[in-house]
Parts: C-alpha cells; structure tokens; sequence
C-alpha cells in the first residue's frame, strides 16, 4: 500500500510503529534519527508518508522536517509528528516548520492507524 | 487491528535501562553552575523516551513518574529553571528508582515503590515552587484535555441526535506547503457527517502575482450529523491555526463527557537475554562465511576429479580453509565480546556517591574503556570490581586533611585501566592512597595464627601482601558499612580465579595500592601448548608458559626433603615430572628428548618436564565438571583433530597438587580417559 518513513531514536516505539504500519499492509523503512532519515529520503524517493518523533539526537524532529521540505521530492509530502501532550509549542515549531499533523504519545496501534489514514 | 503490544516489550525494557545509563552518566557530567545545553538535552531525550515508551506500553507506573521529571527537565532545557546540586542528586535517585520500577515491571510485578511516591511528591514541590517564580506556561492542561478529546466520542454516537451545520472553511494560504490537502479533509469530513454541499468561495490573484504553491480557495458546506461539535473541529486540529474554520450551529452544542482509556498491561511471562552486536562485526561474518564458500566450492571441484598433480592445490585450499576456519572462529567470539566501559559505567556514579558518604574527593580516571571482553566474563568480574573499588576509596585514600598533611594533593585519585596483553584482558584498580602497611598486615596475621612471628621476619613484601587475600583476613580498625567485613578478598580471588584468572597486588607506602587482574579474553576458546608424554597429550594454557628449554639434568640439585629444583639462570626453580604426576606407565623411550617447560603461577615459577612438544593451537574448552567430574590439576579437556581427547592442564592446580604430594603420601591421578 503506501511507503512510509518511520523517524524515532527510541527502538521499541519504532518497532511498534513499523509493526503496526507493517501490519495494515504498509511498507516502512526505519531510521532512528534525523541524519539517517534525511540520508534515506535523499536516496530512495516515493515515500507517501513521513513519520517522525521530536526529540532525537543528532538531528531532531524539526530539523528533519524544515530539511525535507527542502527536497522537491518532499514538498507536500504528508509528515507527522509524533508529540506528546506537554508538547504544545513544539506543535506550532513543527507547523511552521511544515509537518502535515501529529499524533500524540501515548497512543495504540489503533490510533496510529486511523491517523495515517487521515493523511494517505 | 489487534496487535499484542506485549511482543515490544522487551526492546523498552532494554533501551530502558540503557537511556538510565546515558542519564545517569550525563547528570555525572552536569555542572550545576554552567549547564551545558546538549547535556541537559541527553538527559531530557532519554526521560521523554522513557515516558514516551511506557505511556504507549501501559506501564502507568513509570510514565507518571517521569511526567513531573520530564516537565522539571524541559523547564531547564529551555533555561526557565535553574538546576541545583540537590535537583542532580534527586535526579540521580531518580534513575536508581525508574532501574527498579522497571525490574519490578520486568518481574511481572506493579511498578509502584515507596520511594517513587516519594520523588513523585519532590517533583510536584519543585514544579509548585517554580510556577510562583516564574512564568510557565508549557500548555500542559490544555494539550492533557486535547489528549482525552480524541479518545472519546466516536462519530454516530446512537444516543446523540442528528444535528444541521454549517462550515465555513477559509485555509490558510500555506496549508498545502505542510503536506495537507483539503481533499482529504473531507474525506474525513464525510465519514464523521453527510456533506450535502460544498461551495467554492475566495478570490484568485492576478496571474502575475499568484503563487502556484500557495491555496486562495475557501469553501462552505452544510453538513448533517450526529457527531458532537469537537469531532468536526478535531478534523481541522491540524490546520486550525493557520486556517479560518467557522462553524455555525443550528442547536446549541451538546457537552461532550470524556472517558479515559483504559488498556489492560499483561505481565512480561519470562525474560530473555540478548546481546548487542555492532554491525561491523556481522558484516564481517557473513563476508567471512562468503570465503569459506568460495573456499568449499574449491575444493569440491578439486575433488571431482582429483589427481596427484593436483595435490599443491588441494594443499593451497586446505590452508585457506584454515585460515578461513580460523577467521570465522575469531569472529564468532568477537561477537560475544564487549567494550568493558559496560562494566566500568557504573563506578562513575559509585565513586562519586561513596566519596561524598566519607567526606573523601576523588578523582576518578578510567582508561582503555573500549577494550573487549567477553559478556560472561564481563557479567563476573562486576562484582569483584565494585568491591575492589570501595575498598580503595574506603581505606585507600585518606581523608582530605590526611592527605594534605602527608603532602598529596586534597583531591585523591582512582584509575581503572583496563588493556588487552597477550591472550588476556588485564583490568588494573590503582589509587594513590596510603598503601598497604606490612606491619599491620603482619601483626594481623600472627595474631589470626596465620602466620608464626619467625614465618613474618623472611617474609618479602610481595608476600606479606598476598596476605589480604587470605580468608577472614581484614585489618581495617572499625567495619564500616561501605566496604566488607573481611569476607571480600579472598572471595574476589576465588571469583576471579575460578574465570581462570589471576589477582595481585603491589603497594608501596604512601604511594597508593594497585591491584591487577588478569582474566582470559574468553571462557570457550584457549591458546593451548599440546605436550607429549608417553603416549598421552596434554594441553597447557599457554599464558601461563614462560619459557620451553632442553631439561639438562646436570642442573638438577636435589634439596632438603626430597624435592628436585633447577638451576634456571640466577634462580632455582621445583621441578615436576609430568609423568609421575600422571601416572604415565610407558617408561621415556630412547631418543625421547626430554623437555622442560617453565610455568608460573601465583607469581612461582615451577618447571614442568614432558617429553616433547608439540603444535601450538587454539582448543576448544569442554567441561570436565559437566561430562565426567571434578578432577583436581585439570581444568577441562578438549578435542583434537584426529578426535582424540587431551586433558587441559590447570597449572596452578598441579603446582598445588604436587606441593600437598611431596609432603603428604605420593598419591597420582588417574588419567582420565
């Protein structure tokens, strides 16, 4: 079904994600920062989907999103920010620096899915 | 869809413990009164993961107790909060609790302790303290009432009644520059509520002036539906800030009621351990397993049709499959094998907490951290380290007054080194403290009858230190309850030994102590000497060989007691016939060159005479204990390569073996076979 970017530094948040994702039919390539996300998306295109946690070394959420909207493959390009919930602000940072929406933690397999469908 | 989230688990549980460990080691590094942002940012990352993980997981325990402590942190990282030594040390606890909260959760049990509600309430008085002083507003209330909103009232609540709207929908002109598509907002639309029209508004620019990226379109739509109000709205969370959404309302709306959701947490049945691998190791394996292949396949086709003219080639392949074999070998260990900075993580944090108990500062120095050692070995050695580690900064360094009275300076100094020589990691505890007293020991030892007042006088002082390694040996005036009560050293020599290691210490007054262990690089695999005698091979550790020379019985003197020495150089070293020890029935043959091979153990030399010796190669370690039974002088045994066992000699054991021998009935082993 749908290519889709999965962004998180922590492994079983990923791990649950591209399971979840994997599951519903979708194919999700896994990076654990924004340097390796940024690195997969300028190698392989055809992503329908970004989905990508704030916090992260090297590179955080934000940072990868102003850098992949950059790229013409990524200019509307659906990203989601996965954000919890006393990360009001960052919600607005990701905004301007043009996430499509978020999705906030903690949430089930369920949740995540009826988000991505909002977006594909 | 259902999906067990119980099966990721484990990963949390493990990155879990591994982000307390970064915590920890970067509130080690935080300098209260110059915080540096990307260290304050690694401990932020590493409580938002963890919060992140256990409120998705279900363990309610852990993500509310890192709520408060993650709010604190963020306040700090954005610099509205000033971080104390105190809030560090709080912090500190922290992570000792979360460590047990998340073993207890482990162990399938609740995650909830006493001193988590405690830290919980700290937290709170923090976070109350700090709202009087300073503005804070991190929209905490309102994104928890967000939060809630999404999980309750799903479209077409039966008990809700049909209601008519009307939508005015203004995006903003940027809204499709951030990925959304009003397309698909009413998509969503039309699955919460029946759209029964939809009209085109707004004004396009002229030509010359218009964006192609940018929306002008506005839209109105009538809409019919039972869903509540915020279920419309919540369509448009994403572009509402940008965008103008208007929606009037036929009937007042209705309150919505929220529900929290409430997910069953099963407990974790068993838990597994895993190990992790860099990928360069992996990528050399299976490019080495590419090799052994090539390798496989050619010697297959040599074999097809095989003629003696062929045979420098079979030769060729036979010592590439060697060397392939033997690459494999040593990659398959190295994946066991990991950086010791896992075992010397935790003494940055002891170091610092047992300092500040005695009122001692000391600097800890630690080396060689990425020097490689097998996880078995690793899991083993911890606790014999720890316990080296607190006796010296218990009695090793001196207070502060002390040692500036004694001209060192205040602050004392521990360095762990830890370095590969040979076959062996050797891990080095050194302190500049005030060394170990050769009177005191030896006042200790006569009063324990260890030792008579005549023994203690030819003592050298290498001996006299060997001493503290004796059971219920302890010379410290008080026991205090930071290091032992004279039950630890000799349980930390037995421990290291019975890793086929070797513990000693040398100490010089005033100066400071080191105690250095030598540990093999891994329990499986030993670089073996084979010897010969008789008709029997034997295996020596090599790392305990020093030297192999011709056994010139001219050098032989017998001493007082009936026992044999060599004069090896400037020294004289007991000598042991392998064959009596074993009891070898085939007398030495003629031509039999006898050999002597020079072994040393607990700092002894001894010779060892055998008949011959043999290749030099890496063996296998099988156990005796588990196959047979517990043979004194022999650590295990192997298999060679014409399938035959060969005994792997403890050399200790039969120094000892042959000591208790010469002065108690002659008494040889059997061997067995």
């Amino acid at each position: 079904m749908a290519k889709i970017l999965a962004v998180d530094d922590s492994a079983s948040m990923r791990q649950m994600v591209s399971f979840t994702l994997s599951s519903a039919g979708h194919e999700v390539t896994e990076a654990s920062d924004g340097v390796e996300a940024l690195k997969v998306a300028k190698s392989r295109n055809g992503f329908d989907l970004v989905i990508s946690d704030i916090n992260m070394p090297n590179m955080d959420g934000i940072a990868l999103i102003k850098e992949l909207r950059q790229l013409s493959d990524f200019k509307f390009t659906p990203i989601l920010m996965l954000t919890t919930e006393s990360g009001a602000e960052k919600k607005g940072e990701g905004k301007s620096a043009g996430a499509t929406g978020w999705i906030v933690k903690p949430f089930n397999p369920d949740q995540l899915l009826a988000t991505v469908m909002k977006v594909l | 869809m259902a999906i067990d989230l119980s099966q990721f688990h484990q990963v949390f549980f493990e990155e879990s413990i591994e982000g307390l460990d970064t915590m920890e080691a970067a509130l080690m590094a935080l300098d209260a009164n110059n915080v540096d942002q990307e260290t304050i940012n690694v401990i932020f990352r590493s409580a938002h993961s963890i919060k992140g993980g256990s409120a998705t997981f279900g363990f309610k325990s852990v993500s509310e107790f890192t709520h408060d402590m993650e709010t604190i942190l963020d306040q700090v990282r954005s610099g509205r909060r000033n971080i104390s030594p105190d809030d560090i040390n709080i912090f500190l606890q922290s992570v000792d609790c979360m460590r047990e909260m998340i073993s207890l959760i482990q162990a399938g049990e609740e995650g909830d302790t006493e001193v988590a509600s405690s830290l919980k309430e700290t937290f709170s008085a923090m976070l109350t303290a700090g709202d009087s002083g300073k503005s804070n507003k991190n929209g905490l209330d309102e994104g928890a009432q967000r939060n809630n909103s999404e999980d309750v009232a799903r479209p077409g609540n039966p008990h809700e009644k049909v209601r008519q709207w009307q939508l005015e929908f203004i995006p903003g002109e940027k809204i499709l520059q951030t990925g959304n598509d009003v397309l698909r907002l009413f998509r969503e639309l039309a699955e919460v509520a029946t759209v029964r029209s939809v009209a085109f508004a707004g004004e396009l620019p002229g030509f010359s002036s218009l964006d192609p990226l940018a929306c002008y379109m506005t839209w109105r739509l009538e809409l019919e539906t039972s869903a509540p109000a915020d279920d419309i709205y919540a369509i448009f969370e994403w572009v509402e800030d940008e965008s103008e959404i208007k929606l009037a309302e036929i009937k007042p709306a209705i309150e919505v009621e929220s529900k929290p959701d409430i997910k069953p947490v099963k407990p974790v049945a068993s838990e597994s351990t895993s190990i992790r691998v860099a990928i360069d190791k992996i990528d050399n394996l299976i490019n080495l397993v590419g090799e052994l292949v090539i390798t496989q396949s050619m010697l297959g086709q040599l074999g097809a049709d095989f003629d003696v003219r062929k045979l420098p080639r079979l030769n060729e392949g036979l010592g590439q499959l060697e060397h392939n074999t033997r690459e494999l070998q040593e990659s398959v260990m190295r994946i066991r094998m990991l950086p010791i900075s896992f075992a010397f993580s935790r003494f940055p944090r002891m170091v610092r907490d047992l300092g500040s108990q005695l009122g001692k500062s000391i600097n800890l120095v630690m080396l060689g951290e990425s020097t490689e050692l097998d996880k078995t070995v690793m899991e083993k050695i911890g606790d014999p380290l720890i316990h080296l580690v607190r006796n010296a900064i218990d009695h090793g360094i001196e207070m502060p007054e002390t040692r500036l009275q004694a001209g060192k300076d205040k602050e004392g100094r521990l360095t762990l080194n830890a370095y590969h020589q040979g076959g062996n990691v050797v891990i080095e505890i050194s302190d500049d403290g005030k060394g170990l007293n050769r009177e005191a020991l030896l006042e200790k030892a006569i009063e324990k009858n260890i030792l008579s007042e005549d023994e203690s006088l030819e003592m050298s002082d290498d001996q006299v230190f060997e001493l503290i390694f004796s059971p219920g040996f302890s010379t410290a005036k008080t026991v205090s309850d930071v290091s032992g009560r004279g039950v630890g050293m000799d349980v930390v020599k037995r421990n290291i030994q019975s890793l086929n290691g070797a513990i000693d210490v040398s100490s010089e007054k005033n100066k400071g102590s080191t105690f250095t262990i030598r540990l093999p690089l891994t329990l499986a695999i030993l670089d073996g000497q084979l010897v010969r005698v008789g008709g029997n091979i034997y295996v020596f550790p090599l790392v305990s060989i020093v030297e192999s020379m011709q056994y010139d019985k001219h050098k032989v003197n017998k001493i007082a007691g009936g026992c044999e020495v060599f004069s090896l150089r400037d020294d004289y070293v007991p000598i042991i016939e392998l064959r009596e020890v074993f009891d070898v029935a085939e007398e030495k043959k003629e031509g039999d060159s006898a050999l002597m091979v020079v072994v040393e153990s607990g700092g002894e030399k001894t010779g060892i005479v055998v008949d011959e010796l043999l290749a030099q190669q890496q063996v296998v370690i099988k156990s005796l204990e588990k196959n047979y039974k517990k043979v004194e002088g022999v650590s295990g045994a192997t298999i060679l390569g014409d399938g035959t066992v060969a005994l792997i000699l403890d050399m200790p054991g039969i120094v000892k073996l042959k000591s208790w021998e010469s002065s108690q009935q002659r008494q040889p082993i059997h061997a067995v076979r």
